[in-house]
């Protein structure tokens, strides 16, 4: 059965399968409760299984990650949500030094099923600290895996998949995609967690992006298409670990790879991504694996947001400047 | 008491439990009174001793060279055999590095401490086996674990049933450095937003590494719990009988459902911070000889001799110790390394096939190399 809904009612309708099929789920986080979240991603969840799974938080993130640890020592499967990518910092330490090492500390014995919901990245005009891509200092970290969905029906599947993981995942939302409408498949077997994706078929250049960027490629993709170029476009969906198996068999035949994210260049994603294609494809490429990304600079106020963030225009800059290598 | 127990409490307001002087002699409490015969003391005793054990022979193994480093609880033992007997088969405790005496109590095996100071392992036992959880090195981070775990007790409802048996609560130990940090005052707050069944077990040694207390903090730790909406106890840190019976007051009182409390041990650490630390350089002689005449181990003697406890019963402890630092220095030269291949595996329990890649990677190159001795 497919329903037609919005990527952040995929993710809410995905929430409640994952309680409705584990009661050890439990949903904590500031504002989740009566109001569902500033975003409402989890609205009328604590109605429906009241205020012993749907936690309100106290205003504190390191707490929420904290406390989810002792939680998860009880066996439960913490689902927490960090309101803006901007705040998560207060739990670094406790993400990257607990969540993400326990398990290889204790040789197995306790395990860390903790999804933390970021939502993250720009394009809503929002304050400072409201519109970060901080999923590279997640990715990086050993112990933690790190996902990205990028349509309703991923939001839908994904989240679950994430809560099913005995290992912690750091789960990115696209919050300036939370609104767009898509059709979720409630029947079908979903791909993998761990898989990325080839969502346009193409043979001149390959797109590769994650999250709110794959929107904005495959509207770059269709733009080419008028022009006459054929770009393929791959949601990679999983940040670590990497499934670039997709990424290296399309670039063997395109010969041109583009990586698009909101995050700042240096040491993104990006650099990564270019570095294994190039270790990999070497002998395939054409040009330099080009990184379309946002600049390295604290993310800007929202008036000049959309000039710092990629877009369709600056894609097919970037996919110009590789065809004419 | 002393002046320099309640030096920071000029008012009074945070007097300090004791419930066996300096000297050995029992003294009673309005609120507080310890529950065991002599037996039960010579029970303690004999933990104060095998825990003093344990510092020596570690410290004298990291000084032979067989341990990166250690952080001895000289001092502190009755902070921590006190607490550590208060806890009942189904609590669970979240210790530090520190806490060697409360891993005595909770049934591990001493020499499984030394594992992490020789650098052969970050862990070392089962925690849901001992309700010991490993050792925790960021200053404070346990106490948000603690709160979250009793928290999980109160959701499964084990907490105020009336049963003795199975009612349970949560001990979070710490330090008086540690209560500067973020974590421990977010982990006050929970614990009483949730009513979580965890006490709050703080070891003041007087010392954050080189800081003394008052650069972490102005006024007793104790009235700390006031401000989150629970209440503080200061215990006189280096009298076993009180350190129990306070413990045994607060954790019961979390059992029953009855919310989280605050202990503040007045102890003093009598040994570095760690190995690698001179603690010459930021506190006098005098202060620590002060500290040494109200040793934790040498009152219980006092009371005990005074008792009538024969000296069969110290020899034979003699020896008991003895063959428990014989155990520690045999098993910790035997201690394997671990194998970094094997490492790999341990990251995720779902595995990672990056990971797998770098695995072959570094297997195949270890491979590639000339085995040790094998040229000319």
């Amino acid at each position: 059965m497919t329903n037609k809904m919005p990527l952040g009612k995929g993710l809410n309708a995905g929430l409640r399968a994952a309680m409705e099929a584990d009661d050890k789920v439990l949903i904590m986080g500031e504002d989740v409760g009566k109001l569902g979240g500033v975003f409402r991603i989890t609205d009328g969840l604590q109605k429906d299984f009241g205020e012993s799974r749907v936690i309100d938080a106290p205003l504190a993130e390191s707490g929420i990650v904290g406390t989810a640890v002792g939680l998860a020592f009880r066996g439960y499967r913490p689902v927490l949500e960090i309101q803006f990518d901007g705040f998560v910092y207060p739990a670094y330490d406790q993400i990257v030094s607990q969540v993400a090492k326990l398990h290889f500390r204790s040789h197995g014995r306790v395990k860390m099923p903790i999804v933390i919901r970021i939502p993250f990245g720009g394009g809503i005009g929002a304050v400072e600290h409201h519109s970060e891509s901080p999923e590279a200092q997640f990715a990086l970290t050993a112990g933690l895996k790190v996902v990205s969905c990028s349509n309703a029906n991923d939001a839908y599947w994904m989240i679950q998949q994430a809560i099913a993981s005995d290992d912690p995942v750091v789960f990115m939302e696209p919050k300036r995609r939370y609104w767009d409408q898509g059709e979720v498949d409630t029947d079908s077997e979903p791909l993998p967690l761990h898989a990325s994706k080839v969502v346009r078929d193409g043979t001149d250049a390959t797109l590769i992006a994650y999250g709110p960027m794959v929107k904005t490629c495959l509207e770059s993709a269709e733009a080419a298409a008028e022009e006459g170029t054929s770009l393929e476009v791959i949601d990679l969906r999983t940040l670590s670990p990497l499934d670039l198996a997709p990424v290296f068999e399309s670039v063997r035949r395109t010969g041109h790879a583009i990586v698009v994210h909101e995050a700042s260049q240096t040491l993104g994603l990006g650099a990564e991504i270019s570095s294994r294609i190039t270790e990999n494809c070497f002998y395939s490429l054409e040009a330099p694996v080009i990184r379309v990304t946002g600049y390295d600079l604290p993310y800007p106020p929202s008036r000049v947001e959309e000039e710092f963030l990629p877009g369709l225009d600056r894609v097919l800059e970037a996919v110009d400047r590789s065809l004419a290598y | 008491m002393p002046d320099a127990y309640v030096a920071d409490d000029p008012a009074g307001a945070f007097p300090l439990v004791q419930l066996l002087t300096p000297e050995g002699q029992r003294v009673s409490h309005a609120d507080y009174a310890y529950d065991g015969d002599d037996d039960a003391i010579r029970g303690l005793f004999r933990d104060l001793v095998l825990s003093r054990r344990i510092d020596f022979e570690a410290h004298a193994l990291q000084r032979h060279g067989e341990l990166g480093l250690w952080a001895p609880a000289l001092g502190q033992e009755a902070a921590q055999i006190g607490s550590g007997r208060a806890l009942l088969q189904q609590d669970f405790a979240f210790p530090t590095y520190r806490e060697h005496g409360v891993a005595l109590c909770r049934g591990i095996d001493p020499a499984l401490l030394l594992g992490l100071f020789r650098g052969v392992e970050l862990g070392g036992w089962d925690p849901a086996e001992h309700g010991f959880a490993l050792y925790s090195i960021v200053i404070g981070a346990q106490t948000l674990h603690a709160t979250g775990y009793a928290m999980g007790l109160t959701l499964d409802g084990e907490v105020g049933r009336n049963d003795p048996e199975r009612d349970a609560a949560v001990i979070a130990y710490f330090g008086d450095g540690a209560t500067s940090q973020g974590d421990v005052n977010e982990a006050f707050d929970w614990a009483a937003v949730f009513n979580a069944p965890v006490v709050f077990f703080c070891q003041n040694n007087q010392y954050a590494i080189s800081a003394s207390t008052e650069r972490n903090t102005r006024g007793p730790i104790a009235q700390r719990a006031g401000g989150f909406g629970f209440d503080g106890i200061r215990v006189d840190g280096n009298d076993v009988l009180a350190c129990h019976a306070v413990t045994t007051a607060a954790m019961q009182k979390a059992r029953n459902g009855e919310g989280p409390t605050l202990i503040e041990a007045y102890t003093y650490r009598m040994g570095a911070h760690t190995t690698s630390d001179d603690p010459s350089r930021y506190r006098d002689s005098a202060e620590v000889e002060t500290w040494k005449l109200k040793d934790p181990i040498e009152r219980v003697k006092r009371y005990l001799l005074t008792q009538g406890t024969p000296q069969e019963f110290f020899d034979e402890l003699d020896v008991e110790a003895d063959e428990l630092g014989k155990h520690l220095r045999e098993t910790c030269k035997a201690l394997p390394d671990p194998d970094l291949a094997a490492l790999f595996d341990r990251v995720y329990v779902d595995g990672s096939t990056e990971l797998e890649e770098q695995k072959a990677q570094y297997v195949a190159f270890r491979d590639s190399l000339e085995p040790e001795g094998s040229e000319s």
